[in-house]
């Protein structure tokens, strides 16, 4: 078991040196010299011996392969350098708007949930009923429906004519509740399809009909059992999903002026701030990387038949 | 056995119907030059901000701009670019997917672990990467979404690609004598199309909500060309007094891709493929 786990811990690591040589590629390919940018950035006119100084400085005389080096060694130690924007170091920048884009995405995800499991759980339980015609309705408007759209008829609704939320900003709860709203919309769409067809998937099987056949509570097998296995491929639902609501932060933080890492992320992009860019990208990666393992590894324990089924294939 | 035959009936209606809806989308994006009442980057300040009216039938935006044209040539974007990346992603995955199914070996390795590589980046994110690497515009854009979609297509195809070369109705018609090219037109292509059908329905409905996107957030069309995403974003500054500013576009993506996406699932239910979600 701690084997199986290491080996898969272990699977990782090139999957994020592939990435970090991606973005790294990407920025060498990029028209823009960092060396120029950084210049330009700071107001300073470009000479040719400054620009030969800064690219001396970040290493662009170097060889790729040991510039290669260098980036994954810098990023491992969360060193992306400088931003060229206010020449400050781009984690300290980045550590201080994180927060504000965790508090987003762990309420929407919270939202999500406590709206798709019941609501995906008794869509299976009466399938083709109106619950379950709903579900199906409201997946079909979530998946199809622009973000930024969906923010502002929010905002439109309940924050101009009903005037219940604040507009734009972080601070209070009230803050809070539009942003979330419109980012788990997306979510609820698919986890709750998720869920439905798990369950269902689940009804089919041998133990239910057998608890069934004992007399078994219908309220008891639904929640003890089939809700309790049926969760599982909703949590792979989630770690696959996290890059939906990470891009869904950048939108959302957009229209309701949220002050965290995918606003600064666009900032970043408009001034041709390439460290804060390939920050986010590497980031982004390795998070939607590492989250799919912890899923991974979460369902091993949850779900102890799928270890088992892949260590006995080859 | 009935319920399933119900459902197979369900989703032939739901084929057509939304096949006409965006068949009809696509004629108003060919036919948006000569069907629009107006110029629409002609500005006019003395009828800005004008409610709907005989001449203007959606009234004007607030340069004076009027909004029925500006949605019909907004169509022809969205579709027309949403198109040219399902095309040439499409090419590129079938290029190099069949390349590294047919070739194998450590071809098909290194091809397919930089797609895994591609794939482990949050799709919008790299775009965004991207898009921030080589300046914001609309072919940055049609670019970037390219390079992060032809991997999916690649990957599926040289999945067929594989599993067909074992076939053995494949062996047995080039032992029967089948040319080449008969087996590939007889046999792969038929196998072939109905994944790719799917694939690209659904994804021409994502190319559409990611161009608008980005427009939304400055990176893609730039103004003054009409764009859904981007009449969004020019609307959003007159929320308190002109909402249907942003409505109508926003009401349009919502539709086409609504009629994307179950086309794309009824289609995935006629045909009996799995689709990417």
């Amino acid at each position: 078991m701690v084997a199986y786990i290491a080996k898969r811990i272990f699977a990782v690591i090139p999957i994020v040196l592939f990435a970090i040589l991606l973005m790294f590629a990407l920025v060498r390919m990029s028209p823009v010299d960092p060396a120029e940018a950084y210049l330009a950035a700071a107001n300073i006119h470009p000479t040719e011996e400054l620009l030969a100084e800064k690219r001396h400085e970040f290493g662009l005389d170097q060889p790729l392969f040991v510039q290669y080096l260098q980036t994954v060694k810098n990023i491992a130690l969360l060193d992306f350098g400088n931003s060229y924007m206010t020449n400050s170091p781009v984690w300290e920048e980045v550590a201080a708007r994180l927060p504000a884009t965790f508090q987003l995405a762990a309420s929407s995800i919270l939202l999500s949930i406590l709206i798709s499991v019941p609501l995906g759980f008794l869509s299976a339980i009466y399938k083709n009923g109106p619950i379950d015609h709903f579900s199906k309705g409201l997946s079909y408007f979530g998946a199809s429906i622009p973000q930024f759209w969906l923010g502002y008829l929010l905002i439109f609704f309940f924050a101009v004519k009903l005037d219940l939320f604040p507009v734009e900003g972080r601070g209070s709860w009230q803050h809070l509740v539009l942003p979330s709203v419109t980012l788990s919309v997306a979510l609820i769409a698919i986890y709750t399809r998720l869920l439905r067809a798990s369950v269902l998937e689940e009804l089919q099987e041998f133990y239910v009909l057998y608890a069934r056949t004992r007399g078994i509570k219908e309220s008891a097998i639904m929640v003890k059992h089939v809700l309790k296995i049926a969760i599982s491929p909703m949590m792979t639902g989630l770690g696959m999903n996290l890059g939906k609501l990470l891009t869904g932060t950048i939108i959302v933080e957009q229209v309701f002026s949220w002050p965290g890492f995918g606003r600064y992320f666009i900032e970043a992009i408009f001034n041709r701030d390439i460290p804060v860019i390939q920050c986010y990208v590497v980031l982004a990666a390795c998070l939607f990387i590492v989250c799919n393992l912890i899923v991974e590894l979460l369902q091993l324990y949850m779900d102890p038949r799928i270890s088992w089924k892949e260590r006995t294939e080859p | 056995m009935i319920s399933s035959i119900r459902s197979v009936k369900k989703s032939k209606k739901a084929i057509v119907i939304c096949s006409i809806i965006l068949f009809f989308f696509f004629t108003i994006s060919i036919l948006a030059p000569w069907i629009s009442p107006h110029d629409p980057i002609q500005v006019n300040l003395l009828q800005k901000l004008s409610p709907p009216s005989w001449e203007y039938p959606l009234g004007t935006d607030h340069l004076g701009r009027c909004n029925l044209s500006r949605i019909l040539h907004g169509a022809r974007v969205s579709l027309g670019f949403a198109s040219l990346i399902f095309i040439s992603s499409l090419g590129i995955g079938l290029l190099v997917g069949t390349f590294a199914g047919y070739k194998g070996g450590w071809v098909d390795v290194l091809l397919m672990r930089f797609c895994e590589g591609v794939m482990a980046f949050p799709n919008l994110v790299l775009v965004l990467g991207i898009v921030g690497l080589l300046g914001p515009g609309l072919w940055q854009v049609v670019l970037a979404l390219t390079m992060v979609q032809w991997v999916y297509y690649a990957r599926m195809i040289r999945g067929m690609v594989v599993s067909m070369k074992e076939q053995n109705f494949i062996t047995a018609a080039r032992i029967s004598g089948s040319s080449t090219s008969k087996i590939i037109r007889t046999h792969l292509i038929p196998n072939i199309i109905p994944p790719i059908v799917v694939m690209g329905t659904l994804e021409m409905g994502w190319a559409i909500m990611d161009i608008s996107a980005l427009s939304f957030l400055g990176l893609g069309i730039q103004p003054p060309t009409p764009e859904w995403g981007a009449m969004i974003h020019e609307g959003k500054g007159f929320i308190r007094s002109h909402p249907e500013l942003m409505l109508y576009p926003g009401l349009m993506i919502l539709f086409v891709v609504i009629s994307f996406n179950i086309l794309g699932e009824s289609l995935s239910e006629h045909f009996g493929v799995k689709s990417r979600n």
